[in-house]
């Protein structure tokens, strides 16, 4: 499949990526502005990572994410206003705002989660590849993580037990060159992160991260070898964060010209050229296609806002409420409705 | 049967369906049967197949379920716990063992950061219907990295349960109200009442535990010995040497209640409060670390409700804060034994 050619799969790659930039947009505007507190990351400049896996992927298959994740999140299908009103500390949030940016999880699109801890993601989703497996499903549960989540011990055991045990994994490394401040460059002694899967035994490949195309290729070779039994594989996404870490950076660790020369390699907009007749092919999309798409993620976004804004603040009356499940609830467990 | 009187089975007369059972086989036919009755209920740690778990939790269950229920697993307990956790919120019912509950360093943050939180984090939308079974305790010589409870550090943190079952029927009934619970639920057994052949065995390791289903509830204590004078508030294995001072004094005309709390999340509180104003006297067992720990929290809740109903100060029988000696005579002078617990009470009772 293609995306720059076909014009359904193009809209949806463009507006999805442009509704996590407008997303993220939003929400640094209204932090700055004293409407929103706490902290969260921005995943801009990274959009065509999540755009590009989560197309290869199915419905019913899951996703682990990490605590830059609004990409991911919104990539999967989830519903922008519950994802804001968890933002805004609102009652009607996708976790009635217990949770926050880095721990939205969505049961209807097979998002298991945000993490707040690097690598914790990463056995979790071998553990929801067993469970698959234990039950005979096809599902695929695709890993998101960074690149200082390569370093964690958590990482190598979770994606250890994967390969052993053949489990339909695909781990999807968003190499963005930094962990907070640490570059890849002083924090590994390997010329790619895509190596350290042979030390697993399992295939890693090495791809622009900022072309959906070529992670939805990379990522769709995964998913099917997962799927049909062939067990894990490693992903690693190039690509690069506009934004600092969180609102703690001061960008003192790279240079203004090194920021500047990845916003000229813009996923969107290179994208958005590539549909509308930058490459061989004949144009996917038109000019006014691509303003429908940009308009489309305007507005959602906007809605979003209003519907949050709408919606009743976390109430603290109940706030030891979900600590622990209620009993005698009639399912099964799990996410499993 | 009802579940009152399965939980009473283990203290008081065995009903015509029970046999003697250790604490580790009715551990094992408490999690056989669950895996009999749900297909989503696996098994999962280092050891726990053909080995049969190294303090025998898991004997037979790969023979009677296959090594796709019964799983070994590489020494990766990030790894495996967190993968427990995965299978959890994917719809399992996965029961993870933590070989040593002194290994927890190499994993909280897979227990505590992410089983325990999850359904708090998601707003009541995820949850983690998991056992985390996890050996505790000392007295065997095993030193300080082999030897510990810790159940107050897991007590401590919110979003898990935690039981520790002091016999055989409580073993089976508490664990499969863990395995049927929604909620993620640390189940300690002490090693010294498994009834181990190659360990010391406490006679009441061995018990009667009746063969059919039943559920101790998770959150409430029993009365394993009703008494007038002093309240002794303990679980697991420091229930026995409870129950064996109290025998003894019961000659010195000193008749002791023992408080056997089975669970420490939730704690019972109203159990410990109804037997502390009837006996006007409290002495904690705790085989765990004496400060910021279960005794310590025990005498707030009493002291929070009402001081008043204490007719002596409140007395505690922990490990003094420092690591388990391997040295056997050092080991024995910070463990929570019969003499201390003994001259613990005559204190309290102001002898």
């Amino acid at each position: 499949m293609t995306l720059t050619t076909e014009a359904d799969r193009a809209k949806h790659a463009l507006t999805t990526m442009w509704t996590i930039r407008r997303f993220e947009e939003a929400v640094d505007d209204m932090f700055a502005r004293g409407l929103m507190h706490g902290t969260m990351h921005l995943s801009i400049g990274q959009e065509a990572v999540p755009t590009g896996a989560c197309m290869a992927l199915s419905e019913g298959d899951y996703i682990t994410s990490t605590h830059r994740g609004h990409g991911h999140c919104i990539a999967k299908g989830a519903k922008l206003d519950a994802m804001m009103a968890e933002l805004l500390a609102k009652e009607t949030g996708y976790c009635r705002g217990r949770g926050g940016s880095m721990h939205i999880a969505d049961v209807a699109t097979g998002n298991l989660g945000a993490n707040g801890i690097v690598a914790g993601g990463v056995p979790i989703a071998a553990g929801a590849g067993l469970a698959v497996r234990m039950r005979g499903g096809s599902e695929v549960v695709v890993s998101f993580f960074g690149d200082g989540a390569v370093n964690e011990g958590a990482w190598h055991e979770g994606v250890n037990l994967a390969a052993i045990w053949d489990l339909p994994v695909v781990f999807v490394c968003e190499n963005n060159r930094y962990g907070m401040s640490m570059s890849v460059d002083r924090a590994f002694n390997v010329d790619t992160l895509a190596e350290r899967a042979r030390g697993y035994g399992i295939p890693g490949v090495t791809v622009d991260g900022n072309d959906p195309q070529t992670v939805y290729d990379a990522v769709a070779d995964a998913v099917r070898r997962a799927r049909s039994g062939g067990g894990p594989s490693f992903v690693e996404a190039l690509t690069y964060r506009w934004k600092g870490h969180s609102k703690s950076d001061k960008n003192l660790y790279r240079t203004r010209e090194e920021i500047e020369s990845w916003r000229e390699r813009d996923p969107i907009a290179a994208f958005e050229a590539a549909v509308t007749g930058g490459g061989a092919t004949a144009p996917a999309l038109s000019e006014s296609d691509v303003e429908e798409c940009r308009a489309l993620a305007r507005d959602r976004v906007r809605e979003a806002i209003r519907t949050a804004n709408a919606a009743p603040d976390a109430d603290a009356a109940t706030l030891t409420d979900a600590v622990y499940a209620p009993a005698g609830e009639p399912i099964a467990g799990g996410t499993r409705a | 049967m009802s579940l009152t009187d399965a939980a009473d089975a283990s203290h008081t007369s065995a009903p015509a369906t029970t046999r003697k059972l250790s604490t580790s086989k009715a551990m094992v036919e408490a999690v056989a049967a669950e895996m009999d009755r749900d297909q989503d209920v696996f098994v999962m740690g280092e050891d726990v197949g053909a080995y049969g778990g190294i303090f025998s939790s898991t004997t037979g269950l790969v023979d009677r379920f296959g090594p796709q229920r019964v799983v070994d697993t590489p020494i990766s307990e990030s790894a495996f716990i967190g993968a427990a956790i995965g299978a959890a919120v994917e719809g399992m019912r996965p029961i993870a063992e933590l070989m040593f509950v002194d290994f927890f360093g190499v994993c909280m943050d897979q227990i505590y950061n992410h089983m325990a939180k999850i359904h708090y984090e998601s707003g009541g939308n995820v949850r983690v219907p998991m056992v985390l079974t996890t050996a505790v305790g000392g007295g065997y010589s095993d030193g300080a990295q082999h030897s510990q409870c810790l159940w107050g550090t897991f007590a401590h943190l919110p979003g898990m349960k935690v039981v520790a079952p002091s016999n055989p029927a409580d073993a089976k009934g508490l664990m499969t109200s863990a395995i049927r619970d929604d909620n993620p639920v640390v189940y300690m057994f002490h090693k010294g009442i498994m009834g181990l052949p190659w360990m010391a065995k406490n006679p009441r390791s061995v018990g009667p535990v009746p063969e059919e289903d039943y559920e101790v509830p998770i959150g409430k204590a029993a009365i394993a010995r009703p008494g007038t004078d002093v309240t002794i508030a303990t679980l697991s294995l420091s229930v026995h040497h409870a129950l064996d001072v109290a025998d003894e004094l019961a000659g010195d005309d000193i008749d002791c209640e023992v408080v056997d709390l089975r669970s420490l999340v939730p704690l019972d509180t109203d159990t410990i409060l109804e037997s502390v104003g009837r006996t006007g006297r409290l002495l904690v067992v705790d085989e765990d670390y004496r400060s910021f720990g279960v005794s310590g929290e025990i005498i707030a809740r009493v002291a929070e409700r009402d001081p008043g109903m204490l007719a002596a100060p409140p007395v505690r029988v922990a490990v003094p804060d420092v690591p388990i000696p391997y040295a056997r005579g050092l080991e024995d002078a910070v463990l929570p034994t019969s003499e201390r617990i003994r001259n613990a009470v005559f204190g309290v009772m102001g002898r």
